[in-house]
């Protein structure tokens, strides 16, 4: 069993959790040509590494964030979403 | 014939007659350069060197010979898909493997037995009417039938009725099969090396020169090997490999685990997948029961195999052959699939104008290895792409024409 560290709920077994894949940057709306859009919507980060990526808790619907290593599948930390803002 | 076995069977040392050569020397060029020895690599080679006369062509394979998701996969071949851009594709492949033994002097052990899919729900019978109309329409061999028909064609199913999972009835494609799929891969090696095709094993490739808009060389562990063409058919290492060129590709890597049973007599006649279980099963011809089941459920570039994942494949096939609870698994593994946004795959050109794409097999590229070699030869050999592979195109993410394979490939690769 892979454990996920949840900032709200603590340790909990991965299988309780859904990933959403990669945090990518959303285009400005107004001033985006289709090729950026087609890059936003189909590609996502997979070079081998380190990615923060979105996760959602299924059962409490928490939505928040993990850096992990895409090669070792190590969990390097998880953080809520409110975090990512400040970072931005 | 019965001389030269006669001989051979009296001969002190049995002398092997290697189909495959040993891995030569480098040369400096080929006209042809394939990055990747899996079985849509030395297809290619294969239809470059037989049908195109090109003989300067090196397959450059990082480890051993289809040793990447060609000897990972589970071998479902078939065309039930549902755009008809990807039903003409596959239909291709299906009919290129009913004359694959013969074309290659090499039995692929192909057996054409058809694929049974079930439904549990109502919305399940339903995408099935539109795939079997679809398939109808182009050529294919591929019908809706009731819960009878089920029966009839898998008796030992576990039907339950009443319950929960009650199997309402299922998509019969009598095209649908299996092969060998190391066979399939030894075959073409053969075949490509004795029409002069070099493969060089344990030849890495670790980067491009690039210069203006052509691949002038690649850079291997071995040394550098200037190109004429060159073609990227690695596997789950397809986005990294392409990445190296500058080329990036809307890919995404997930693990796909499958497993075996231990040996048991013939009983399962078909290959049965489940689209609510997500698994499925086929009997190998050594009588291993071969389950797999859906991509794991985050990206990952590991090849480790998980508990969960023989829990679910378990579940699921029990859940549809009860007796098979007793029985014992063999083995487990994985391998790393490239994966598209649409489920289809990315062949034909690249940003350069001499690097050729074979690319985004994912799950269900196995049944795709004789026509995607074909059609990829072609395509190197006349400098264009033909119109079978136009709509697989990279650019159909930037003009939005994606050919959404998800519901016809979800279960069963
Ligand atoms: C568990 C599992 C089950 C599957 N089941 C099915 C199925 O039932 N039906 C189906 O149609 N498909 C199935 N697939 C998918 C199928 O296996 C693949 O799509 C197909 O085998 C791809 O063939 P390939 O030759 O392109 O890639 P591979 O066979 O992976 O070959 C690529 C080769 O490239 C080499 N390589 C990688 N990087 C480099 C480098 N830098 N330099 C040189 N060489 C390199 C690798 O070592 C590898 O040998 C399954 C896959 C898996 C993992």
């Amino acid at each position: 069993m892979k454990l996920l560290t949840c900032p709200m709920n603590g340790p909990r077994n991965i299988d309780e959790f859904q990933s959403f894949g990669p945090v990518r940057a959303r285009p400005d709306p107004n001033g985006t040509a289709d090729r950026e859009w087609s890059r936003h919507l189909f590609r996502a980060e997979n070079r081998k590494g380190i990615v923060v990526e979105w996760w959602r808790h299924v059962p409490s619907n928490y939505f928040f964030l993990a850096e992990r290593d895409l090669v070792s599948n190590e969990i390097i930390r998880t953080f809520d979403a409110s975090q990512l803002r400040e970072r931005a | 014939m019965p001389l030269r076995l006669l001989k051979y069977g009296l001969s002190r040392d049995y002398p092997v007659s290697g189909d495959i050569p040993a891995t030569p020397e480098l040369k400096p060029a080929y006209d042809v350069v394939i990055i990747g020895g899996g079985g849509h690599g030395l297809a290619c080679a294969h239809h470059l060197a037989k049908y195109h006369g090109i003989k300067s062509v090196a397959v450059l394979e990082k480890g051993y010979l289809a040793g990447g998701n060609t000897a990972r996969n589970t071998t479902t071949i078939r065309s039930n898909y549902i755009t008809p851009e990807g039903i003409a594709f596959y239909k291709e492949g299906v009919e290129l493997f009913e004359r694959l033994s013969q074309e290659l002097d090499f039995n692929v052990m192909f057996s054409q037995r058809g694929q049974l899919t079930l439904a549990h729900t109502e919305a399940t019978m339903r995408s099935f009417h539109m795939r079997a109309e679809m398939g109808k329409h182009m050529g294919t061999r591929t019908e809706v039938v009731d819960q009878k028909g089920v029966e009839e064609l898998c008796p030992l199913l576990n039907m339950d009725y009443g319950g929960p999972l009650e199997i309402l009835g299922g998509l019969w494609h009598a095209d649908g099969g299996t092969a060998r799929h190391d066979a399939v891969a030894w075959g073409y090696a053969a075949q490509a090396s004795r029409r002069g095709v070099e493969i060089h094993q344990r030849t890495e490739v670790q980067g491009f020169e690039v210069v203006g808009d052509r691949v002038q060389a690649v850079k291997t562990n071995r040394g550098r090997v200037a190109c004429g063409q060159v073609l990227i058919a690695t596997g789950g290492m397809n986005y990294d490999v392409a990445l190296m060129a500058g080329v990036e590709l809307p890919i995404r890597c997930y693990p796909l685990q499958a497993m075996v049973t231990q040996p048991l007599k013939p009983w399962l006649h078909t290959l049965v997948s489940s689209v609510s279980l997500h698994t499925y099963l086929v009997q190998s011809s050594r009588g291993e029961v071969v389950i797999g089941g859906g991509s794991d459920p985050y990206q990952l570039y590991s090849t480790r195999s998980t508990l969960d994942m023989k829990e679910h494949l378990a579940e699921g096939a029990v859940h549809l052959f009860p007796f098979l609870q007793g029985v014992r698994l063999l083995r487990q593994w994985a391998g790393i699939t490239d994966m598209t946004p649409d489920y289809s795959p990315i062949m034909g050109a690249s940003p350069l104008a001499n690097l050729w794409l074979d690319c985004g097999w994912g799950t269900w590229g196995f049944k795709a290895t004789p026509v995607a070699g074909k059609r990829m030869a072609q395509t190197i050999a006349e400098g264009r792409v033909p119109d079978i592979l136009k709509p697989f195109a990279l650019e159909r993410f930037e003009t939005f024409r994606l050919l959404n394979e998800m519901g016809a490939t979800a279960a069963s690769h």
